[in-house]
């Protein structure tokens, strides 16, 4: 890194934090540009712990109005509606956050962004979507990789007490401590629609349930035109309809994807908070790591269930026929 | 989206948190917004700079505030209509009774200290109300559930124990950094600006302790109108210079290890010999005394810089200079603390000059402040996601849902696939001496130690009692109370000072004493055990408890790499999470991988225990020999041996 000090004000702030991760990693935080989208629980949380670290701007999407079903899980939002005064979510949220750290700049962009072109995304170091279709998952991941410049893709959700964080961090290095000394290491991401290309029958069998309960709800989203968290228990006969069809066409055992998860996910679509909470935070920890190259990222998703507790991550990658020699664990090729 | 029946008991629910520091912070939102109504919140400190980067219910303009307050009204500002009720109050306080405690459906604990835990642990025990603990460092944590009866207390395994270094060690052979910082803080500080009548080992050099202790007492007294230049260089002199030409001395020292240069003050800064002027009044332009700084008087602007010995020297001279001039009142009051800037400075600079003198690297103002003040490191998003777990683990136990409690570990790297790897607790330990009533042996000299070591080296320190009360059958051998009749007292004072065979109702081998605490409403037995030595450097209490499992630290990096950024994974400890914050902290050993909590047991009987000194839990979970897969097609489930026969014990990984 260039010899850029922190300053006095900073190094007090951030005391404890750069004692985590040194200086360097403090340095490159403060001049990463961050996009969100979705003000939900998971979103908010995820801003709350960026916005404390100390990145550099966080540009927010979500002209939404408030309403009750928006306040569920947000913590941005001051019950005090003489504020709201026809501002947006984001608009509100933004105001909030400003006040955590004086230090960042946090900001709104209106409008819809699959719309948005390459110039724009060209601005941001870390692009955040939530609550969005698999279409604009797809799209706006597609706008990232076209960039020359890498920009970290990722997406977030979570439907009743289960969570999903999806990684794109395309040709990524990272140095990682091993012992005493730090190696410097590299990963290769399959881009959104790439990685739930990867046929079902060619995952390893313990995958998490959640992996396919989710694909399966996202498609019952796009088949049916809703838009995301837009499902109800009357659409259950619907959604193990099409469980039946993916799973045939992907030969898995329909018993993969239990019913009562499925119940779970179309019923309560609105989020938890502890969950928010958890993955908001793993999110946050994630995207740090990504910016800092530090420390090796999660590849390339991750669920927690809190009706089990655990916080697992998946590869979903492809599988590579290349030498087996010249990889480590999980695709990790040595540099 | 919590089901209608866990929205029924979140909001009957009236909940305990203690803490409203890091992990405070985002339980308190955690918990209200999940739906919580009647949540009450003690916490004694107040608000600090370094908070803010993570107790994000905090701003700057709420500094030297109580955090329970503050958090509470950030809290109503979404969620208005609940009931947050603050206590600005230590949790040891006599109000917080087994009444107080009775009042909830659940305790949350947010603590960053052993002892408040282990106060908390037991109220928990005696209101038999539920029990939440946690604890974060940097990107580890856990989240573990007690219920008396159903799982383990939260002293049912053993906590490592604060790392204690060899008297001699710091006086005399300081060989690491943390030696000279512990000389510097504990010592020369303490000595130069404490309590004058606190003992202190300063002068103590191995060969002759005592020869020298009338004479030191001189030294260290700023002499009638002596000038403040003078004195600091005389201090300078005298403990660098002075004291290691002493300590030289003692040749039996030296034979195997390298000698200490002494480093006097005319030859590290020469050419400011005859320099008198005092620019005290010119730079300190403020008369704010906590914003003094020698730092800032010398021009010196990067806490991450490593300093010249002769820079050390400067500041040494500058900060003792400042507390004379601008501190004074305080001085004989002061103790430690690490939000104390010229303290900070004062000893980085004495360590550094210390670490000189015996050829050990010297470090920046940022590292010596976190081996000093033992500040754990921390950031935001860990409490948030240790916060979110506590509330899952907190809803379970409303719903006294037994076979779903899970505490849960926070990892940094992943294990088994698992960044967050729930465990099933714990039975409760059979021989634990603070949930079952399992007498502890105490093996003492009983005709040397005094009642007064009794009290003070086992009764607080390892048992952790805060209000004792020590029996012998039914005669009362000592008590504290407010309402005690003043000859008790005075009787009690007596006894502190006798010898324990002396005692009016003697203790000597075979002796059975009842301890008890009544504000924790928590006694043991302890048998007592005559032994007429011990070794003062292994055994510096002069006495020996067992009993129950008394887990000691493990020193095993070599290095302290604390405050070096980024290398957390070698550095902290795999799970004993003390500490989320960084307020007084005794424990945390620098540099060491402490065994933490739960690890040794389940790992007991496996030869390999302890030869990862850097990996998690998890990792040790997962090279365990005697790990079995249970493969049901549907759900991993492992058990694992723990090396004890009962099979009930098992912990089973899901």
């Amino acid at each position: 890194m260039d010899g850029e000090e922190l300053t006095e004000q900073e190094t007090a702030l951030y005391d404890r934090q750069i004692r985590v991760w040194g200086v360097d990693a403090q340095r490159r935080l403060s001049k990463a540009h961050i996009l969100v989208s979705g003000m939900k629980g998971t979103v908010v949380e995820f801003c709350k712990n960026i916005v404390l670290a100390g990145v550099g701007s966080l540009t927010l999407v979500d002209d939404r109005l408030v309403t009750e079903e928006a306040l569920s899980a947000n913590f941005l939002i001051p019950a005090d509606e003489s504020v709201y005064d026809g501002k947006s979510i984001a608009e509100l949220c933004c105001d909030s956050l400003k006040d955590f750290n004086p230090m960042v700049r946090v900001s709104v962009e209106r409008g819809d962004l699959t719309s948005f072109g390459g110039d724009f995304y060209n601005k941001f170091d870390v692009v955040v979507v939530s609550c969005c279709s698999l279409a604009a998952k797809k799209l706006i991941n597609e706008k990232c990789r076209k960039l020359s410049k890498r920009v970290a893709f990722y997406t977030v959700d979570c439907r009743d007490s289960c969570g999903e964080i999806f990684v794109d961090l395309q040709n990524y290095a990272y140095s990682k401590k091993k012992l005493d000394e730090t190696v410097e290491c590299r990963l290769q991401y399959p881009s959104f629609e790439e990685a739930i290309a990867v046929p079902w029958r060619a995952l390893p069998r313990k995958v998490s349930k959640l992996y396919f309960a989710m694909r399966v709800i996202e498609r019952f989203e796009q088949v049916e035109g809703r838009n995301p968290g837009e499902t109800s228990i009357a659409d259950l006969p619907g959604v193990l309809k099409l469980r039946k069809e993916l799973c045939e066409a992907h030969s898995l055992n329909e018993s993969q994807i239990p019913d009562a998860l499925l119940e779970r996910l179309v019923t309560a679509t609105r989020e938890f908070p502890p969950v928010c909470a958890v993955i908001g935070g793993i999110l946050g920890q994630e995207v740090i790591k990504a910016i800092s190259c530090k420390g090796e990222p999660l590849k390339n998703f991750f669920f927690f269930d809190a009706m089990d507790g655990k916080g697992i991550i998946e590869d979903i990658t492809k599988p590579v026929h290349l030498k087996p020699s010249s990889f480590g664990e999980r695709g990790v090729i040595s540099l | 989206m919590a089901s209608q029946q866990q929205l029924c008991v979140i909001e009957g629910a009236k909940v305990l948190m203690v803490g409203a520091g890091g992990i405070g912070c985002e339980l308190l939102k955690t918990l209200a917004l999940s739906g919580f109504t009647n949540i009450h919140i003690i916490d004694m400190d107040t608000i600090e700079v370094s908070n803010l980067n993570r107790q994000f219910l905090f701003r700057k303009s709420h500094v030297g505030q109580s955090k329970a307050k503050v958090a509470r009204d950030a809290v109503l500002r979404f969620r208005p209509q609940i009931s947050i009720t603050p206590y600005h109050a230590n949790v040891k306080d006599s109000d917080f009774n087994v009444d107080f405690f009775k009042q909830f459906n659940v305790v949350l604990n947010g603590l960053d200290n052993l002892d408040a835990r282990r106060h908390v642990n037991r109220l928990c025990l005696a209101a038999d109300v539920p029990l939440v603990e946690s604890g974060t460092t940097g990107f580890l944590g856990q989240v573990t559930v007690h219920v008396k009866g159903k799982t383990e207390c939260y002293e049912c395994q053993p906590k490592p124990t604060p790392k204690t270094y060899p008297v001699c060690t710091i006086t005399s052979t300081p060989s690491k950094f943390v030696h000279c910082i512990v000389w510097a803080k504990d010592l020369l500080f303490a000595k130069m600006f404490g309590d004058k009548n606190q003992d202190n080992d300063l002068n103590v050099r191995s060969g002759d302790a005592s020869s020298s202790s009338e004479h030191a007492e001189d030294v260290f007294e700023r002499r009638k109108d002596e000038d403040i230049e003078q004195y600091g260089r005389r201090i300078y002199d005298h403990v660098f210079g002075y004291n290691i030409e002493v300590a030289l001395s003692n040749e039996e020292t030296w034979k195997n290890r390298n000698r200490p240069k002494p480093i006097y003050y005319r030859d590290i800064l020469p050419e400011e010999q005859s320099q008198q002027n005092g620019n005290v009044d010119k730079i300190c332009a403020t008369d704010d005394p906590s914003s003094v700084s020698a730092m800032i008087s010398l021009g010196l602007k990067n806490a991450q810089d490593v300093w010249s010995l002769i820079e050390n020297s400067r500041i040494f001279l500058e900060a003792l200079k400042l507390f004379f001039a601008k501190r004074e009142k305080e001085i004989g009051n002061l103790s430690f603390d690490k939000d104390d800037q010229l303290a900070v400075e004062f000893v980085t600079a004495a360590a550094n000059i210390r670490a000189a003198s015996f050829g050990i690297p010297l470090h920046s103002l940022f590292e010596a402040k976190g081996i000093a003040g033992n500040i754990v490191h921390a950031v935001a998003t860990t409490n948030a996601i240790i916060a979110g777990l506590i509330v899952i683990e907190a809803i379970k136990v409303l719903q006294s849902d037994t076979k779903n409690y899970r505490m849960t570990y926070c990892l940094e790297h992943p294990s088994r696939k698992m960044l967050l790897m729930p465990v099933e607790p714990f039975e409760p330990n059979k021989s634990c001496y603070v949930c079952s009533e399992t007498p502890l042996t105490l093996e003492v000299n009983t005709q040397r130690s005094k009642l007064r070591d009794f009290v003070d080296k086992i009764v607080k320190a390892k048992l952790g009692m805060n209000f004792p009360l020590v029996m012998h059958g039914a005669a009362l051998l000592y008590e504290v109370g407010d309402d005690l009749e003043e000859d008790m007292v005075a009787n009690y004072a007596a006894n502190l000072e006798k010898v324990l065979s002396e005692l009016p109702s003697p203790v000597t081998g075979g002796t059975m004493l009842t301890v008890e605490d009544l504000q924790q409403e928590f006694s043991c037995t302890i048998n007592i055990k005559h032994r007429e030595e011990f070794d003062e450097e292994k055994e510096p209490d002069g006495m020996l408890l067992s009993g129950w499992t008394q887990a000691s630290p493990v020193v095993k990096n070599e290095k302290a790499p604390i405050g070096n950024g980024g290398s957390t994974s070698n550095a902290l400890p795999a799970v004993q999470l003390d500490a989320e914050d960084d307020d007084e902290l005794e424990v945390l050993p620098v540099g060491t991988d402490t065994v933490p909590a739960g690890k040794k047991r389940k790992l007991a009987g496996s030869s390999n225990a302890t030869t990862s000194g850097t990996s998690s839990v998890a990792d040790e979970t997962r090279n365990h020999k005697t790990q079995e897969v249970l493969d049901d097609d549907d759900d991993d489930v492992v058990m694992l041996g723990d090396g004890n026969s009962d099979s009930s014990k098992k912990r089973k990984l899901l």
